[in-house]
């Protein structure tokens, strides 16, 4: 039947070219629906119970996205007049920002102060160009001892300083908003580089982060994946020797992108770096099919057919396989779909996609163009296929030592897999090569960081924050989370509180503590309100009704592993130490990510299996063979078992990016096993041969070509690792790990098994 | 004498209008309709009011607070008003004065309860929220001409009536807006509504005002004001109950000394 189809293809070689190219490029035409997200809230499915705990919170007090700009003045010292009046201007300029509903600066923080029996609200730094020195001795000696102040707006040594602006994107174009905000930012920044050159600016926030996304896809596409096609050309010209078969595996390659990228487009899928690396990955996936289909024919000529001989005799015997491969990639790729981020649900969706075209492309417009393209192969014994028949004796002299030895590396190699743990560190996401990365690294080491707490501290009735019973609850809540080795700055209403009275009672600093009656704390907050202007009130710490306030702690830089140990002390404590209502569990960016690898370790854990048994099935249902069907399942499974024990005695850590591994490098490794097994059954079916000679022939007509497939997917793996964005490389690492030990197990441990298992069986089984 | 004053204005600024717009420009116009808005308003001499604030988060969560207001029409300079706030209990009897001043700032003082003291604010800034709410004591204080520069950009039907369209820019270096369109409709200079724009240009509050009555046949007063503020998605509405005018109160009722002694 494939043999007619082989013929069938070639009789209409140039309709066939024609239809496959007007296919494709009604297919690429969805692209110009393509568009790249920007919003660190993608990687969170919308039901993801700490995205929600996160929005409710965002919703009862007022959105955190934010930019930082981050100041550093070349004499070190950010209380001079020239830096301060350069924060006012900056300041002033920074309201001007799209979306903007707040501007908090060390110039613009609202001081509190008596003088005589007033109170007196005003900027700390009003107009600091014409501040004499002992003003500025003062405003640096208040602002060094204000807790709002200190390693969040201002370094302890008073040598970095920050311009904060809360952004509220209102979510109706997010592809437009938060680029709009960015531009705007950026081009401030210009402008105050050019009015002050002695200060250095560095830029951080949610917002910038939020923008690194799709800068470092714009990155990798601009610098990856030229590279990338680079090796494909030089590995395929290298291996399936003539200009045509490289040729026509380029264009198969490209219009599996277009096709798998503009049916994305169609489907409404948003770009992120992570989904954003299918175009890279469709690349090795695609080739593969091709090379299975060239080499057989490449070989077929060298046997002396003619092109058209060769071409239905190659297609006779891939058709199958290379049908099966895809499927059971396209299978592996579609376990993401169980994945907690959506965005390696779209990952694993366009790569499957793009399989699919791929295969298609591969066993028609390949062919087809094929026989247009001049192609001439000489008749001679390659020298690689005398290597494999050598290989071949190898390992069936050596087979039972092989299989010990093999057997013995697994184990000890597997035991290293509990070695690893789960771990991650999110602003690391983006390597150095992004400037957003560079300059979150500086503002954490010298200022403040990305990694905040919000707690939503709950006093159960009306106007209950100047209750003194909560107040002191919340303050030695306070108290203890400051006393953290891990948090650098604590951001609570109690602070506030014991300011105004201090203020109302003459600046004496014995006064310094929170006032005793609800009343009084209640008629200070009211007096403190109406003195606030725009953009300074208190909606982002106290909810409307004032039952409730907003804690916000900031945690040095750190690991997943950290935050949700220091998250689970916190709870301990609420627990320990006050009522229920102010029990609630901590909600931020950085608690959904350091949840995320551990929701998504589990869901991928049951896609794994899923895709697993469905693959087995396939690989029973199609080899005809329930034993063989089993045995392959060891060198399916063996592979990632011990790429993560490498990785376990290498690194030790695993994240997000890891945690989607498994399921994807299944489909793929399962395809060296399909290739292998099915050469191998041809030959013990159809050639009568035993167990030795079937992995003789197995060797000798799918060897080269699954080394030739595995180094290009090693290759293209291997380039992906130098992604901007890290959860892309450490993917990439860890899958080309992989690739590798199942070349080695379908190499050494798989024909050992076969030869030990179906060995003694008669040929005719 | 003031209602005698104000009612030959507001006749002055009806006739004149229709036949001076021919040849003036937009930024006379809408100077006019200001003084024509403020005419008519004028000679209330005092009036009491309750105003009932209800707050509305983005989620849906609601709040509220009671205010008494008493307001002293003051000749040549802002007016006078006293908010006396009875809820939430833990604000009642906290009562504020003000005296509202053109392009000064305001003076502003607080009486608090339990500190059984007079506290005057000093501050500049009038933009900052009242009570927590989306109302800027700015939006609320009293609207001197001499507050804003103004500029006619059209006219309009606005539910039922008719309006004028102006904008108008305050003149306070302090003010949280950059500018504000504000509609007023052509029989009786009500405010019907108020678009706030902010520092970065762009809207960021809505005032509708609506159920309006009018007292001792002259002064038109909204029974309801809501505030929409459009970045952060809260709303606030004020109702307002028991309007009274010329009740005979005076200067002696306006007193920062006088605080204490409220009821």
């Amino acid at each position: 039947m494939a043999k007619k189809y082989a013929e069938w293809v070639i009789r209409y070689k140039i309709f066939i070219v024609i239809l496959s190219i007007v296919v494709v490029m009604m297919m690429g035409f969805g692209a110009q629906y393509l568009t790249f997200t920007n919003d660190y809230r993608v990687f969170f499915g919308e039901d993801n119970p700490q995205l929600v705990a996160f929005e409710n919170l965002q919703d009862t007090y007022s959105k955190n996205d934010n930019v930082m700009f981050v100041l550093v003045p070349e004499d070190g010292d950010v209380f001079t007049n020239q830096t301060l009046e350069a924060v006012a201007w900056l300041t002033e300029r920074s309201w001007e920002t799209p979306y903007s509903s707040r501007v908090e600066s060390l110039t613009n923080y609202q001081h509190t102060s008596a003088v005589e029996d007033d109170l007196l609200v005003e900027d700390l730094a009003f107009e600091p160009g014409d501040l004499s020195a002992s003003e500025l001795a003062r405003i640096r000696d208040i602002a060094l001892n204000e807790p709002v102040l200190i390693n969040r707006l201002i370094s302890p040594i008073g040598h970095v300083t920050g311009v904060n602006i809360t952004i509220e994107l209102p979510g109706i174009d997010p592809i437009v908003e938060n680029p709009e905000v960015v531009e705007f930012i950026r081009s401030l920044r210009e402008e105050f580089r050019q009015i002050y050159p002695d200060i250095g600016v560095k830029l951080t926030g949610i917002i910038m982060m939020n923008q690194a996304f799709p800068e470092a896809s714009q990155y990798d596409m601009s610098t990856l994946f030229p590279l990338m096609l680079l090796v494909f050309v030089g590995v395929l010209f290298f291996w399936v020797k003539g200009l045509s078969g490289t040729f026509a595996t380029f264009v198969i390659i490209i219009f599996s992108i277009v096709g798998a990228m503009g049916l994305a487009g169609w489907f409404g899928i948003a770009l992120t770096p992570p989904s954003f690396a299918a175009i890279m990955i469709i690349p090795t996936m695609a080739i593969a099919d091709s090379v299975h289909v060239l080499m057989n024919y490449v070989l077929a000529m060298q046997r002396g057919e003619d092109k058209h001989e060769a071409m239905v005799d190659s297609i006779r015997i891939n058709m199958q396989p290379v049908f099966l491969t895809s499927v059971t990639t396209a299978i592996g790729f579609l376990s993401m779909n169980f994945s907690d981020a959506p965005p390696f649900r779209d990952l694993g969706n366009i790569v499957a996609m793009g399989v699919m075209v791929a295969f298609a492309l591969s066993v028609t417009f390949l062919p087809a163009v094929m026989m247009l393209l001049p192609g001439k192969v000489k008749v001679r014994e390659t020298t690689s296929s005398q290597a494999m028949g050598r290989f071949a004796e190898f390992v069936i002299a050596r087979r039972s030592k092989l299989l010990l030895g093999m057997g013995l590396a697994c184990i000890v190699l597997i035991s290293f897999v509990p070695k690893n743990e789960l771990n991650d560190d999110f602003v690391k996401y983006f390597s150095e090569k992004i400037e957003f990365r560079r300059d979150a690294d500086f503002a954490s080491e010298n200022l403040s960081g990305l990694y905040m707490i919000d707690y939503s501290l709950e006093s159960g009735l009306d106007g209950g924050v100047s209750d003194p019973g909560f107040q002191k609850n919340v303050e030695k809540f306070a108290d203890w989370y400051l006393g953290q080795p891990e948090v650098i700055n604590v951001n609570v209403i109690t602070d506030t509180f014991k300011r105004l009275n201090r203020s109302m009672h003459g600046d004496d600093q014995s006064w310094y503590k929170l006032p005793e009656e609800r009343e009084l704390s209640a008629q200070y907050l009211l007096l403190y309100e109406m003195s606030l202007p725009y953009g300074l009130d208190l909606n982002n710490q106290i909810n409307i009704d004032k039952s409730a306030t907003r804690m916000t702690a900031m945690l040095r830089n750190m690991t997943t592993k950290t935050v949700l140990s220091l998250e689970l002390r916190a709870q301990k404590w609420l627990k320990d130490n006050v009522p229920v209502s102010m029990q609630n569990a901590g909600a931020s960016p950085i608690i959904m990510f350091s949840n995320i690898g551990e929701r998504n370790i589990k869901s991928m854990l049951l896609g794994t299996s899923v895709a697993l048994v469905l693959i087995s099935i396939i690989l029973i249902i199609a080899l005809k063979s329930v034993k063989i069907g089993l045995i392959s399942l060891i060198p399916n499974l063996i592979p990632a078992a011990l790429a993560f024990g490498a990785w376990g005695i290498a690194v030790g850590q695993i994240g997000l990016a890891l945690s989607i591994v498994t399921g994807m490098t299944l489909g793929i490794v399962v395809d060296d096993t399909v290739h292998f097994l099915s050469k191998y059954l041809r030959a013990r079916r159809e050639k009568g041969l035993d167990a030795q000679d079937a992995v003789r022939y197995a060797f000798n007509t799918v060897g080269l070509a699954l080394i030739v497939t595995s180094v290009v997917l090693i290759a293209g793996f291997f380039v992906l690792t130098f992604s901007a964005f890290q959860l892309n490389s450490n993917m990439a690492l860890m899958t080309g790990v992989t690739i590798i030990f199942a070349i080695v197990a379908d190499f050494l441990l798989l024909p050992p098994l076969l030869m030990a298992l179906d060995g003694k069986e008669q040929a005719n089984a | 004498m003031l209602n005698r004053n104000s009612m030959i204005a507001v006749i002055l600024s009806l006739v004149l209008l229709p036949t001076l717009a021919l040849a003036q420009s937009a930024e006379q116009k809408g100077l006019e309709i200001a003084l024509a808005a403020k005419a008519f308003d004028q000679g209330f001499a005092d009036f009491t009011a309750n105003m009932r604030m209800t707050l509305k988060s983005r989620n849906g969560a609601t709040s509220t607070r009671l205010i008494r207001i008493k307001t002293l029409e003051v000749e040549a300079d802002g007016d006078r008003s006293l908010s006396i706030f009875d809820e939430p209990a833990d604000v009642k009897g906290t009562a504020m004065l003000t005296f509202s001043h053109g392009l000064e700032p305001d003076d502003q003082w607080l009486y608090l309860p339990a500190l059984k003291k007079v506290k005057r604010i000093s501050s500049r800034n009038k933009s900052g929220p009242f009570m927590g709410s989306t109302f800027a004591f700015e939006d609320l204080g009293s609207q001197e001409v001499e507050k804003y520069t103004y500029k006619f950009l059209r006219e309009e039907p606005c539910g039922d009536w008719q309006c004028y369209v102006i904008e108008r820019k305050p003149a306070y270096q302090y003010s949280g807006y950059t500018s504000q369109t504000a509609w007023l409709d052509k029989k009786g200079y009500r405010v019907v509504k108020v678009e706030y724009f902010d520092r970065k240009k762009a809207l960021l509050k809505t005032l509708t005002a609506s159920n309006f009555q009018q007292y001792l046949g002259l002064y038109w007063r909204p029974g309801k004001m809501e505030m929409v503020n459009h970045l952060n998605g809260k709303s606030t509405t004020l109702e307002w109950t028991d309007y009274q005018f010329k009740t005979g109160l005076s200067d002696r009722d306006f007193r920062a000394q006088a605080l204490k002694r409220l009821k």
